[in-house]
């Protein structure tokens, strides 16, 4: 796999920080793949637009900021402005669809879940997040859906992790279907 | 060297920020105290072991300040405990007397700075590598101390154990200055079984109670210890000292003491830094860096190679002391070095006087608050190339 760029956004409680742990620890641990994660902190990463940025690489990362983002994933409309010039040409976006109504400028490929209302209906709107994970795996082929699951497993506290594997399916359906 | 204890140590592919790999480098290494108080970018270090020691023994107070941090470390030292404190900026200046202390008392001990942009309070949450002088002169008067800068949560793991066996070979405060980029990036961390890791034990004194002397020193220059109610008389203390550690404020004796204290470390200077270099032979032109600035130019330094400029690579794994004979057989070989460092020029300081005018030396300054662009560190390689 080239070098590849992903930048997770929405706001403070949403898991965006999870999300990219689950991405990057699925490539590094699980697959055999470099990965470096970094997010944003401070005062003004609370409450508000929050991100944080995942490179993959099948070779060593030197720099681990992202110069030019092949996937960008919103949870939030806020963290959706902020980032959306970021996304290169020919880029993915990847959306909540009940919170983000991008404009389609055409230059990008573009991928809507409406992943708190799947959340929502599993009876707990705390994994909107890997709901989300579950459609960009089936989306990007990022990373594979093996090595994907088996970092939603690790990366979640153990009585929750049949909600979070449901919550990773139904996304990942979503997309197939 | 011992082995270290298998429940301490985390063995295992990890994916894990710098900051809580060198809670794990720490755990190896058999610490079992450490005294703080929070301070961002440095918490998630003491947050990571004050969860993990409830099931393998160990000890963390928060303090008032880190005044009293850094004080119950050396008392915990003194009491037979693997200590460490961990801070930023505004807090290791704070340390900076009992830093001081722990130098002239030959306390091993390990001072975590997870560095942030500063002067004062500065940037609370955003990058600086400009504490590297501090770690070196902070406190007063003559003294030696050794630091170590990793480049990733690898490393951070790797020369945590490295820190606290230096600390105990040479009996002094080692500091592990992290860059809030390395504290706050997420990677994978293998983490080797407790049999692969070798761990310096204490020097403890075997002499017979009634004939130890706490400062009384071998052929390294480097005193064994005893602890507290183990049954030896001693005395230590911040003042003049001779071998009984009794105060001896004369001329002869401070001579010796400051010597001693600062020959232990220039005399092993060559076994103790830790140097990565790459591309050397042939190289015009050296670049030189630490931390997350090793990593930030190395595209540039690939760039530069892939232009037809030879550019070598050195970079410090241990700050202090400084490789000034590595730097000034290079000096005679190379055009310039250029290094680039996120503070307004201090280690290059170092370089230039180890250069000794017989190459040029090349700042890249970038203030606190985020790393280089590369093509600023690209556009220094070439213009030290003309």
């Amino acid at each position: 796999m080239p070098r590849t760029e992903i930048r997770i956004t929405g706001y403070g409680g949403q898991g965006v920080i999870l999300t990219g742990y689950i991405f990057g620890r699925a490539a590094a641990i699980h697959a055999d793949l470099h990965s470096t994660m970094t997010q944003s902190f401070g005062p003004e990463a609370r409450g508000s637009a929050c991100s944080s940025a995942l490179v993959v690489d099948d070779g060593i990362i030197a720099y681990p900021y992202l110069n030019d983002t092949d996937v960008l994933i919103a949870l939030s409309r806020e963290g959706y402005e902020k980032y959306k010039v970021e996304l290169k040409t020919g880029g993915t976006l990847i959306y909540d669809s009940d919170m983000v109504q991008p404009q389609d400028t055409g230059d990008v490929r573009m991928y809507g879940v409406p992943a708190a209302r799947i959340a929502e209906e599993l009876g707990n709107r705390i994994v909107q997040n890997i709901v989300v994970v579950g459609f960009t795996t089936a989306v990007t082929d990022l990373v594979d859906v093996e090595a994907v699951k088996k970092s939603v497993k690790g990366s979640v506290p153990s009585a929750l992790v049949d909600m979070n594997l449901e919550a990773f399916r139904k996304g990942y359906e979503f997309y197939q279907k | 060297m011992e082995k270290a204890d298998s429940k301490r140590v985390l063995t295992g592919s990890h994916y894990l920020d710098g900051d809580h790999a060198c809670t794990e480098g720490a755990l190896a290494a058999g610490c079992n105290f450490i005294a703080g108080y929070p301070i961002t970018p440095s918490t998630e270090v003491v947050e990571r072991y004050s969860r993990r020691i409830p099931a393998i023994g160990g000890t963390f107070i928060q303090m008032e300040d880190e005044i009293a941090s850094i004080t119950a470390v050396l008392g915990a030292v003194w009491g037979g405990a693997k200590a460490m404190t961990v801070t930023s900026g505004p807090g290791f200046s704070l340390m900076m007397e009992n830093i001081g202390l722990a130098a002239m008392l030959e306390t091993p001990c390990v001072i975590v700075n997870v560095m942030r942009g500063g002067p004062s309070t500065g940037l609370p949450t955003m990058v600086g590598q400009a504490d590297v002088m501090q770690a070196r002169w902070g406190s007063h008067g003559d003294y030696e101390i050794i630091a170590l800068a990793p480049q990733s949560p690898q490393e951070a793991f790797t020369l945590m154990i490295d820190a606290f066996n230096l600390a105990e070979r040479y009996r002094l405060p080692v500091m592990v200055m992290l860059d809030e980029c390395i504290g706050h990036m997420t990677e994978k961390v293998v983490i080797p079984e407790a049999c692969e890791i070798e761990i310096r034990p204490r020097r403890i004194s075997t002499k017979e109670k009634g004939e130890y002397l706490p400062y009384e020193i071998g052929a390294d220059m480097v005193p064994d210890m005893a602890h507290a109610g183990e049954g030896h008389r001693y005395h230590i203390t911040g003042l003049t000292h001779d071998e009984r550690g009794y105060p001896a404020m004369d001329a002869e004796v401070h001579d010796k003491l400051v010597r001693r204290l600062c020959d232990k470390v220039r005399e092993q200077a060559d076994d103790i830094i830790m140097l990565d270099e790459d591309g050397m032979d042939g190289a015009e032109i050296v670049l030189i860096s630490y931390g997350i600035t090793s990593r930030v130019a190395r595209a540039s330094i690939e760039a530069t190679r892939a232009a037809g400029i030879k550019v070598g690579s050195l970079r410090l794994q241990t700050l202090w002391p400084f490789p000034e004979k590595r730097i000034g057989e290079l000096a005679g070989k190379v055009k310039a070095f250029v290094v680039p460092e996120v503070n307004y020029g201090q280690i290059s300081l170092e370089v230039e006087r180890c250069a000794a005018g017989r190459a040029q030396t090349l700042l890249v300054p970038h203030m606190g608050g985020g790393v280089h662009d590369p093509a600023v560190i690209t556009r220094a390689i070439e213009e030290a190339a003309k």
